[in-house]
């Protein structure tokens, strides 16, 4: 199925990955980085270390995503009394308030992406290491839909975020912040980091390897 | 440094998808390309690119100016009034001890996209008007392209929207002049990368250097 296309590797070729410009394969001088001669970015045959680091990453937000639903993201304090909310709790309230659409809204940004994220990911990582050649177009539209829904599972940090700006009237209501709204950001803006880190072209190196 | 590929008799690009050479070719407003083996968008045929995406982030400057400057919303409980501006949540947030989350809001929702629209000026302009092309060009426009997944406008704006709906039981939210400010900020920016064709920008800064 591939054979009717010449990868730029192959034809001796490597795109810039940030200005597209190409460029004659070479390889830097150890300590030496080469770089594009029209956008100055570092310029490589594929992502550097790309697996590794995706995996680390990767590795580091599954790890932190149990505390992110185990601690409250936030506690309401009125009148003395406190009400803790986790990442759960929050949409299950949400959804006991009548406001079913914005539940399911959250459940998805804030519950399932991550845990998309983290199992697509993986899965296509493993699928690199094994050399895989299931249906790498359908991998590649993972991929491309992993990269980008990334971001909407912020909602619920903003959300703090507003509520801590807005609800400071003493001992009538205030807002504390809880640990797990700073592991949930993490997990966010480490997922982000991880699909931003691998290399889709890995998943069609094996393609051309019996070539 | 490497040097380019000798000029062949078509134009090519690698797919940024999965490595394969591809014919370019011009395209029609509107339209765009994608890779026929992997499926990533190759090119995005764009008219007047430069122009557009100037006249967008001019507009976005203004409205973000209104958006930081002026209220974002006001808070009303029992006869009592908060009013927050959008920067205050990140502050709130750093004065709490949670330094990390008041930086990551804070350039979230106002770093990175100021970075993407005094970056698109401080290119483009000296691009439209043929002057000499702005120093470190090359490191600022990728700086530009590579901020835009983190700039989270939009979801910002979401995050407005469940808040919204959580105090609405306990108190009265009036939205001020800085969030119509912001909602609109959001349909120039996205217009903004919208009519953006890099390459245009790339080829066109390469042409004058």
């Amino acid at each position: 199925m591939s054979a009717a296309f010449v990868t730029a590797s192959r034809a001796g070729l490597m795109g810039c990955h940030d200005c597209g410009l190409l460029l004659r394969k070479r390889h830097a001088a150890p300590g030496q980085a080469l770089r594009c001669p029209r956008c100055t970015a570092p310029v490589h045959d594929r992502k550097p270390e790309s697996l590794q680091r995706t995996t680390a990453l990767m590795l580091t937000a599954a790890v932190l995503y149990v505390p992110a639903n185990v601690f409250p993201i936030m506690t309401v304090v009125s009148f003395g009394k406190g009400q803790s909310d986790t990442i759960v709790s929050g949409i299950v309230h949400l959804a006991h308030g009548g406001m079913i659409s914005l539940a399911l809204l959250v459940f998805f940004a804030s519950v399932l992406v991550p845990v998309l994220k983290l199992v697509g990911l993986a899965f296509l990582v493993i699928s690199v290491h094994r050399r895989s050649r299931w249906r790498p177009r359908d991998r590649a539209l993972l991929y491309r839909i992993i990269e980008q829904v990334g971001r909407w599972s912020m909602i619920d940090i903003f959300m703090i975020s507003i509520l801590v700006a807005l609800v400071k009237l003493g001992n009538v209501a205030t807002i504390e912040t809880g640990l797990g709204a700073t592991c949930f950001a993490a997990v966010v803006v480490l997922t982000m980091l991880a699909s931003m880190g691998f290399d889709p072209r890995l998943m069609w190196d094996a393609l051309e390897e019996d070539r | 440094m490497p040097a380019r590929a000798p000029e062949p008799t078509a134009p090519m690009i690698a797919c940024h998808g999965c490595d394969a050479l591809v014919r370019t070719r011009a395209l029609p407003r509107g339209a765009s390309t994608r890779c026929p083996r992997c499926g990533h968008v190759l090119q995005r045929g764009r008219r007047d690119s430069i122009e557009r995406t100037l006249a967008f982030a001019m507009a976005g400057l203004v409205l973000f100016t209104l958006a930081n400057v002026y209220p974002f919303m006001t808070f009303e409980l029992e006869g009592r009034e908060q009013e927050a501006t959008l920067v205050t949540g990140s502050l709130e947030l750093w004065d709490a001890g949670l330094q990390e989350l008041g930086v990551l809001v804070f350039m979230t929702s106002i770093g990175f996209p100021a970075i993407q629209l005094f970056g698109l000026l401080y290119v483009l302009l000296p691009l439209r008007f043929e002057r000499r092309p702005a120093r470190h060009f090359g490191a600022v426009f990728r700086l530009v392209l590579k901020s835009g997944p983190w700039g989270m406008l939009e979801v910002y704006l979401l995050g407005v929207l469940v808040a919204f709906v959580k105090l609405s039981e306990m108190a009265t939210l009036v939205p001020g002049l800085a969030f119509w400010s912001f909602a609109a900020l959001i349909v120039v920016t996205t217009a903004a990368s919208a009519s953006l064709d890099p390459d245009a920008v790339w080829s066109k800064l390469e042409a004058r250097t």
